[in-house]
């Protein structure tokens, strides 16, 4: 009885209590959204604010501007051609040469490696990842452009340059730097996002489909190729993309080995340049209000679009599977 | 139990002993290519801490800490970039945790499945994987051109840009792992959702959410791009946020290219220090979560 009374007698204090919690509510509710409205007006205003910059140019220039293959800030005439050719060659090189190897690391991290190697070496990998792009350009400036060039392209050249359509692919002085270089440098780099992704997306595979496979008599590999393969094959493609996407947009790494030269050559020796390099590496001499600094915000509009559409597709792979 | 008592076409063992050879025989080939790739990855990173070792540790030295950025030939430090970095790093934290934090609170409390939170939560990952030499043209329209010239401020905002997609991540990851029970517990006890979330949720999440505070921390450290065209790199002493502001990635950059041996030295001393920071970062967060 008495303790009904005492929940009676406090039930009117409890009111006011509540009332404040519902304003409080509301103003952190109205925080959150509001946070979460403001990620969506910044990329809307990257966007923009990218479009708006390189309006100059795209008027001036107009359909030219993207397939102009002419950089003349003397002329004043800017075409992105030739940066996003280098953009896409050396992403999609860089991509052939680390697919392979990130997939090898990814079926030995998930169905060959002892337990106690797993986490140190998925570490390592990880941490791969992380190294900053800076120290990845100075690495390779310092130790794979000479190594390019006073080993690799000399054998290279000797051995291949002179068979008819392959050779072309190395004509050319062996300099170090060039678009082989900085795909290589851009396939080491993407090589432990890759990795990571297609690891995670291995573990997924219910153990039960693996195991029926081995009890049929499967081999390790055949389990990977027929069990584990097809169950992840759009998430594999995803994680493909979002390395994809890494490799388009890297800056750094790729402005110190890549030679830098405003030209489209057969040869995978020779300069060339992509559209983070060309940003990087101009920027500087643009003055305010230039038309040359109008094609460069337009490049970067051009990039934006590009590992936007790239980017979107991998999410988008890679999210089905985990919504499932 | 012969072979004959098997239905349809009889064996043929040699055959069959053939043909489980070769697949032995490819298994071994791909588990072995496998290990190699591996062997490689993990050479990599050997060699990268290799040469940094190698060129940095010589040219590491108390000086490197304790004097500035000097013209070639007389023996500088590098205690401007460094200092600069940390500042510039510390308030892009300052300002995209808090952004983070309350988006990924959002995405995990809030709105789990809305048409916003689709699209809240697909904007933050284009923005986590876009170039970030993109975000730094992006702050240089918005606050280098309006105010008249680059600037510490304009740096910190740019690096804040790259941490909220990190920290949004991680925070509803972690927010999404606790039980709903949880929730509920608080809810029963008649606490206002704003408390559940941030006396509960956030304090039961926290080691979480640190780790994803340390990645952000341990990505901005190393980005060189977006502060080409933002805080621009000063060479001179100078601790003014309204002021072009030297940072150690923009440094190395410049000094690396450079003719001049020391500076070279020097990049290498700069190199190191911010691959074991961020490296030490990236463990410390891994330990953490561990834990």
């Amino acid at each position: 009885m008495s303790q009904a009374a005492t929940l009676n007698s406090a039930t009117p204090t409890v009111r006011p209590a509540r009332r404040s919690g519902s304003l409080g509510d509301m103003i952190f509710a109205a925080a959150c959204r509001g946070a979460g409205i403001f990620v969506l007006l910044l990329l809307g205003a990257i966007i923009a604010g990218l479009f708006i910059g390189g309006w100059d140019a795209f008027r001036t220039f107009g359909p030219a501007f993207v397939t102009g293959t002419d950089w003349d800030p003397v002329q004043e005439v800017f075409g992105a051609g030739v940066s996003i050719y280098g953009t896409v060659v050396t992403a999609v090189l860089a991509l052939i040469m680390a697919v392979p190897v990130a997939f090898g690391i990814a079926f030995f991290l998930t169905e060959l490696a002892p337990s106690w190697m797993r986490r140190p070496v998925g570490t390592a990998v990880e941490l791969l990842a992380a190294v900053p792009s800076i120290i990845y350009g100075m690495w390779g400036f310092f130790l794979i452009v000479p190594f390019m060039a006073q080993t690799f392209q000399p054998f290279v050249i000797d051995n291949f340059g002179e068979i008819p359509v392959i050779g072309d692919l190395f004509a050319g002085p062996p300099f170090g730097t060039g678009i082989l270089t900085a795909a290589i440098i851009l396939a080491i780099m993407v090589l432990p996002f890759i990795a990571a992704v297609m690891r995670d997306v291995f573990n997924t595979v219910p153990p039960v489909f693996k195991e029926s496979a081995y009890g049929l008599g499967c081999t390790t590999w055949e389990v990977v190729r027929n069990v584990v393969l097809p169950y992840t094959r759009v998430s594999v493609v995803g994680g493909i993309m979002l390395g994809l996407g890494r490799a388009l947009g890297e800056t750094m790494a790729v402005t110190f080995v890549i030679g830098n030269a405003n030209r489209i050559s057969a040869s995978l020796f020779g300069p060339g340049n992509t559209i983070a390099s060309v940003v990087a590496l101009e920027f500087g001499e643009a003055t305010m209000g230039s038309l040359k600094l109008s094609a460069l915000l337009g490049l970067g509009f051009i990039l934006f679009v590009i590992s936007f559409i790239v980017l979107s597709l991998s999410r988008f792979m890679l999210r089905q599977r985990v919504q499932k | 139990m012969s072979h004959s008592s098997i239905p349809g076409r009889p064996k043929d063992l040699k055959a069959s002993a053939a043909l489980g050879r070769k697949r032995r025989r490819t298994d071994l080939i791909i588990r072995t290519a496998c290990f190699a790739a591996t062997i490689i990855g993990v050479l990599f990173l050997i060699s990268i801490l290799g040469t940094l070792f190698w060129n940095g540790f010589s040219a590491l030295s108390l000086k490197v800490f304790t004097d500035v950025t000097r013209p070639p030939g007389s023996d500088g430090g590098l205690l401007n970039p460094i200092i600069g970095s940390v500042i510039q790093t510390f308030i892009g934290t300052l300002i995209g945790t808090p952004i983070g934090l309350l988006v990924g609170t959002y995405l995990a409390e809030y709105s789990k499945a809305s048409p916003l939170a689709h699209s809240v939560r697909f904007v933050s990952d284009i923005l986590l994987s876009a170039p970030s030499i993109l975000i730094g043209l992006f702050v240089y329209q918005v606050l280098v051109v309006p105010f008249g010239g680059f600037s510490g401020w304009a740096g910190c905002v740019a690096l804040a840009i790259i941490v909220i997609p990190i920290v949004v991540r991680t925070t509803e990851d972690m927010l999404r792992l606790l039980p709903d029970t949880l929730r509920e517990a608080v809810i029963g006890l008649g606490a206002p959702k704003w408390k559940m979330i941030t006396l509960v949720c956030w304090r039961a999440a926290a080691s979480g959410i640190l780790t994803g505070i340390l990645l952000a921390v341990a990505r901005v450290a190393g980005e060189t791009a977006p502060l080409l065209f933002t805080s621009l790199g000063n060479l001179n002493w100078s601790l003014s946020l309204s002021a072009p502001m030297a940072s150690l990635p923009l440094t190395i950059y410049a000094y690396a290219g450079s003719p001049y041996q020391d500076w070279i030295a020097l990049a290498w001393a700069g190199a190191l220090i911010i691959t074991l920071g961020v490296l030490g970062l990236n463990i410390a967060a891994r330990s953490l979560l561990r834990k």
